[in-house]
């Protein structure tokens, strides 16, 4: 194990993982790879059509299958299962019911209808082929523009209208703003729907035991202990009685952010069943099935001086629901609706947002959340503004930043961003790839008749999630410090990891703090049996919130021990140091005391000082009073090839500020892995539904998955601006990527054929458009 | 459905069993021989997380039934460190930050090892065309470039 040497500071060093052994021997347990004895497989039969009538469902043929134990319906639960939670609280929502499988209406293609258990998987899926299903289709919208005409088909028709929420923003003085402007640049820019693809796809392993009453889910997810509580309410099942296991999760993206009908029912048929039911998704249930991400038109003006002052913005925003809620749908696109100035000082703001429903499968948090499409926003429109005046797009950013005197900084849109140096982190940029030659040689290369661009984003987000008021269902995060008899540490934590690496940086954090090797310590995640209380990894909160939580328990538990220490050596605990696995007087190292004999003497309890309980142990709930503002500046360079619009891309230059640095390997992972995410979005990534809302790019062949080759090599670097949001000055890593990239790419491919004209793309910018775009230029059509 | 029997060898141990000809060859290692390293990310022959080396070749163990895998010997994730020494390709996946849910990571570290068993010394570029029929999502794959780099120059030394 990779441990450093001496009295060390862990924090800030490039330890490798302590997770790895296991995930690089294949020895780790994924849901699929558990194995309980009997247990029955459950298959979902799921809707083929957008929108329509069930007329009949006729199980029996399924039933009489060999190897069948139940087949169920919705009409069977409907009394038993409860509605699919959505915990948005945002005014005047519409919420639909919905089911966990379909009553009466499917909505969209992949709406679970029935639900097969049988003693074999294949036998399971077999028995689907046998249900039959009588449908009477109705009118389909899958079209934000078309939903929201008032002749458009309802997917609810309770509600009148497809319009979930409106959301309207009017401030300082707008309409001035625009009407003094030298220039008013209008766009419509489409941020398309995407398919988070986490590579294991979803899994539900559930046992009930009817003797202790006892009811044990293991399940892919983010969220264990939320999924705790709901699942109790959905199946209406004890929670004090319920453990649910995040066991070792392969990717999320926040597509594992969710309470999903799957689990309800999984749930409900072990119960109903007493024996361990298992349902493993299959990648085109995932595709159909899971939440999806993105999917705003957005229709954006800006208000800019000739100086290229941006003194306004106003932007109407259509975010699209899907037909039924997840989790946190509505409250995504909310997102960018506050991160839309971006890095910028933009005094007058007016938006209005509209959640609107059409019969596709419900968006939700896909990494970024809301952000990417604010940045690309924003970004887009800086760029289309220097266009215009025919200024440097660095300059026309440099002109707009707020100062770093001026933080911590309020944005119209009520957000107060925590700490920042946007100049420092673009000019760091800027030096990388040396930009100002660098438009020299693009210049030249021009002249040689060469497609070049430099892309740039300077981005703000929004993390550390976070307060609870800006965080539905609790922003908090809880755990618990244990020393043991021993001397071993064991660190509970309510988030839950699936690839972060939070089993080695929060160990460095409290190697670090007690002064123990970090071989010592353990961090035990996503069990609900094991640590009692959290609320999960999303939104780059698991550092800035359950790394303090984890920071300040384990001050509590060192306090306590510095006293039982001063106790055993006669000194004043204020003095002792921990260091080395040994605890001493500043100074007297000889006389130390090992850090495992005071942890047993905190047991054996026969020398304690009058004040002191037995035991070392303490639980924090730390609530952030802030959000964390990361932000940072990426610049690409790009080459179009005009016969076949292929894009290469030639350099990445990434520079990113979210406060302290834990483990610099870990963090430039989560950048990579951002920017390959992002940089999909730009290129190579759309869900596309037909007009039937059939999902026409519902496998891995139809949507296109970043691989080695499409993917740059990225050369990274950071600033630090520490947050004061939390002791340790960190904002969160996990989505800055995903929110930098995608407009940077498309900005690159917009300069590199702005000598056309062109100015803009509509994403994803596969070859076949980008040639599109070019030949259309050429004729003199520009977009 | 008539079954049939097959006998197959995997990391060295022979697994002898009685098979629907429909059974899909990583179901039978992960189900019948419990091999549960190599995952099943789309079943349809596109994503590699369930790569095995079958015969010498690194196969997408989903596009395979087990039955044409009778007689077959096998290698898994399992059967790649020996005597509980890694393999250099999990020493540079761990050494390199090459992994982060580690879901792909069995099938990208077989179909690794038959890149470098073909070319000791691939460039960046024929390791990332090597490893095009292997998807990962977390990475953004420069670290598990850099893992097969200090595999080759390991296992050339």
């Amino acid at each position: 194990m990779a441990t450093l040497a001496g009295p060390s500071r862990l924090i800030g060093a490039p330890i490798k993982r302590r997770e790895d052994p296991r995930l690089i021997q294949g020895l780790s347990h994924y849901v699929d790879d558990l194995k309980l004895v009997n247990t029955l497989h459950c298959a979902f039969l799921r809707s083929d059509y957008a929108h329509a009538e069930i007329e009949n469902i006729d199980t029996e043929a399924a039933k009489r299958l060999s190897g069948v134990v139940t087949v169920i319906t919705g009409e069977d639960i409907r009394e038993k299962v409860s509605s699919v939670p959505c915990a948005a609280e945002i005014e005047g929502l519409k919420i639909p019911n919905h089911p966990a499988l379909a009553v009466g209406r499917v909505r969209f293609v992949g709406e679970p209808v029935a639900a097969v258990v049988a003693t074999d998987p294949y036998i399971a899926r077999d028995a689907l082929d046998l249900i039959e299903i009588e449908y009477r289709e109705l009118p389909v919208v899958v079209d934000m523009d078309k939903a929201i005409e008032p002749d458009s088909p309802v997917i609810f028709e309770e509600f009148g209208d497809n319009i979930a929420f409106t959301m309207p923003l009017d401030a300082g003085d707008v309409d001035k703003a625009f009407a003094e402007a030298d220039h008013v640049i209008s766009h419509r820019l489409v941020n398309q729907r995407l398919i988070p693809i986490a590579m294991e796809p979803r899994g539900v392993l559930a046992e009930y035991l009817r003797g202790e009453g006892t009811l044990t889910v293991w399940s892919s997810t983010q969220i264990p202990h939320h999924l705790k509580t709901f699942l109790s309410l959905l199946v209406d099942f004890p929670e004090h009685r319920i453990r649910v296991i995040a066991p070792e999760v392969g990717g999320a993206f926040g597509s594992k952010l969710n309470v999903y009908a799957e689990e309800a029912v999984v749930a409900y048929l072990a119960i109903q069943l007493g024996k361990p039911v298992k349902w493993i998704e299959k990648r085109g249930e995932n595709f159909t099935s899971t939440i999806h991400g993105r999917d705003q038109i957005n229709y954006v003006e800006i208000a800019v001086n000739n100086d290229g002052t941006i003194t306004g913005l106003r932007a109407k925003l259509l975010a699209n629901m899907g037909a039924y809620y997840q989790l946190l749908t509505p409250i995504i696109p909310v997102l960018t609706y506050l991160m839309i100035p971006g890095a910028y000082k933009i005094p007058n703001i007016k938006l209005e947002l509209i959640g609107v429903l059409t019969n596709k499968m419900a968006t939700d948090a896909y990494r970024g959340a809301g952000r990417p499409e604010a940045t690309y926003i924003i970004e887009r429109m800086v760029d289309l503004a220097a266009q215009k005046l025919g200024m440097d797009p660095k300059d026309i950013r440099f002109k707009n930043f707020p100062q770093p005197d001026e933080f911590p900084f309020e944005i119209p849109t009520g957000i107060i961003y925590d700490s920042g140096n946007y100049q420092e982190t673009f000019n760091k940029a800027l030096g990388i790839i040396n930009y100002d030659d660098l438009r020299d040689q693009q210049s030249a290369r021009r002249k040689r008749g060469k497609y070049v661009g430099i892309g740039i984003c300077t981005y703000a987000e929004i993390s550390g999630f976070g307060p609870s008021i800006g965080v539905a269902g609790g922003g908090w995060e809880s755990s618990t410090v244990r020393i043991e008899r021993t001397g071993k540490v064991t660190v509970l934590t309510g988030v839950s990891p699936h690839g972060q690496g939070q089993e080695t940086s929060f160990a460095q954090i409290m190697a670090d703090e007690l002064g123990v090797d970090i071989d010592d310590i353990a961090v035990i995640h996503g069990d609900t049996g094991r640590q009692p209380q959290g609320i999960g990894t999303f939104g780059s909160r698991a550092t800035p919130v359950g790394g303090t939580a984890m920071l300040i328990a384990g001050r509590q538990v060192k306090d306590k021990m510095a006293k039982l220490t001063a106790h055993l050596l006669e000194a004043n605990p204020d003095d002792l140091v921990f260091e080395n696995g040994k605890i001493f007087v500043q100074g007297s190292p000889a006389q130390a005391v090992e850090f495992a004999t005071v942890a047993a003497a905190a047991h054996n309890a026969v020398n304690l000082p009058p004040d002191i309980e037995p035991g070392l142990e303490a639980t924090h709930f730390f609530e952030p009073e802030k959000f964390t503002n990361p932000f940072g500046a990426h610049i690409a360079i790009v080459e179009v090839d005009p016969d076949t619009g292929e894009i290469d891309i030639q350099r990445y230059v990434a520079v990113d500020d979210i406060g302290h640095i834990i483990n610099p390997l870990l963090v430039t992972g989560q950048v990579h892995g951002g920017i390959a995410q992002g940089l999909g979005q730009a290129l190579y990534e759309g869900a596309v539904y037909d007009e039937n809302g059939q999902l026409l790019t519902g496998s891995l062949m139809d949507y296109a998955v970043p691989k080695a080759t499409q993917v740059p090599s990225v050369e990274n670097d950071y600033t630090v601006t520490p947050s004061p949001a939390n002791p340790m000055g960190v904002k969160g890593v996990g989505e800055t990527g995903t929110i930098a990239s995608t407009a940077c790419i498309v900005n690159a491919v917009v300069d590199a054929l702005s000598p056309l004209g062109v100015k803009d793309i509509e994403m994803p910018l596969t070859p076949n458009r980008v040639w599109q775009v070019i030949e259309d230029a050429k004729k003199g059509v520009s977009e | 459905m008539s079954k049939k029997v097959i006998n197959t060898k995997i990391n060295g141990t022979n697994y002898t069993a009685e098979v629907e000809p429909r059974m899909l060859l990583i179901h039978f290692i992960r189900d019948v021989a419990g091999l549960t390293g190599s995952h099943i990310g789309c079943e349809t022959s596109i994503c590699g997380a369930c790569t095995a080396i079958v015969d010498g070749m690194a196969v997408k163990t989903c596009a395979m039934l087990a039955i044409q895998a009778d007689g077959a010997e096998i290698n898994t994730i399992e059967g790649l460190a020996e005597n509980g020494d890694l393999h250099p390709i999990q020493e540079g996946f761990w050494e390199c930050h090459g992994l982060q849910c580690g879901f792909c990571t069995p099938g990208m570290i077989m179909a690794a090892s038959q890149l470098l068993e073909r070319n000791p010394n691939p460039t960046e570029s024929e390791i990332r065309h090597g490893l095009e029929g292997n998807l990962c999502r977390c990475t953004g794959y420069q670290h598990i470039v850099n893992a097969v780099q200090y595999a080759a120059q390991k296992m050339q030394s």
